[in-house]
């Protein structure tokens, strides 16, 4: 369940694992915060292909990260979410801080498609 | 009554039980018949309730988690009670984005999300004595 941090330029590209909950999301704090301490990241896109759970812990990690990279608009997306991921993100009140896609290239989720 | 069953399961309040005890209580639940999407939803609530314990009720010290899973015909309850620090105000507690711990990149969206996930949700506390979180969903009503 060890997530993989991948960066390209001035982006980290963050797979998040199967399970987002407390101690997972505490382990990819601990290690971006690593990376961005010895890199220069502007942007962070959080990898949802892989996770079919995430409680509200997931949702603390990402406004964290929002902070850490200054609150810029458009510092974050979130790619390849499904119906469920979605609608937590959504809950959370996630459109706020970010783009999220069904998949890679940019297509959102349709409104009203995931009840 | 037919159809009624009931568990309670006694667990350490260490973070890799949040995974244990989301996934017994979908194994509870197996036989009423659940849709996919009623047992993501009870994962998502049990698993806030048990990371509100550890983090908030005990404060990250290892003590024990109490869980009692009840099913009557259609109906799942879930207690899930700490002995510890208890909650002096419930309803600012369950407000949206109130944290006690933003600097632990606390959300403040765990009765939130209980609340949108089941169809019940109460809690009963007293400061130093511990907190109970009660929780309802009836099954396959989709």
């Amino acid at each position: 369940m060890i997530p993989d941090f991948e960066i390209q330029g001035t982006t980290l590209r963050i797979h998040l694992p199967r399970e987002l909950d407390h101690p997972a999301a505490d382990s990819i704090r601990k290690e971006s915060d690593k990376i961005m301490g010895r890199n220069y990241i502007r942007r962070i896109v959080f990898d949802f292909s892989d996770t079919a759970f995430m409680d509200s812990s997931g949702i603390g990690l990402i406004m964290g990260r929002y902070r850490a990279l200054g609150m810029r608009a458009g510092c974050m997306s979130a790619v390849c979410v499904n119906r469920r991921m979605e609608r937590l993100l959504r809950l959370g009140g996630m459109r706020r801080y970010m783009s999220i896609q069904e998949n890679e290239n940019g297509t959102g989720i349709q409104e009203g498609s995931t009840e | 009554m037919k159809n009624t069953n009931e568990m309670k399961i006694i667990f350490d309040s260490r973070p890799v039980n949040e995974g244990l005890a989301r996934v017994t209580v979908a194994a509870f639940c197996t036989q009423m018949n659940p849709t996919l999407e009623e047992v993501a939803d009870l994962k998502t609530a049990v698993s806030e309730a048990v990371t509100n314990c550890i983090i908030h009720g005990y404060e990250g010290e290892v003590r024990k988690i109490e869980m009692v899973c009840r099913q009557r015909e259609r109906e799942l309850t879930v207690d899930i009670t700490d002995h510890g620090v208890g909650i002096t105000d419930i309803e600012k507690a369950m407000e949206p984005l109130y944290t006690t711990k933003p600097d632990a990149e606390r959300s403040g969206m765990g009765f939130t999300f209980m609340e949108a996930f089941m169809d019940e949700v109460s809690v009963v506390s007293e400061p130093g004595q511990g907190t109970t979180v009660h929780m309802k969903k009836i099954i396959g009503r989709q």
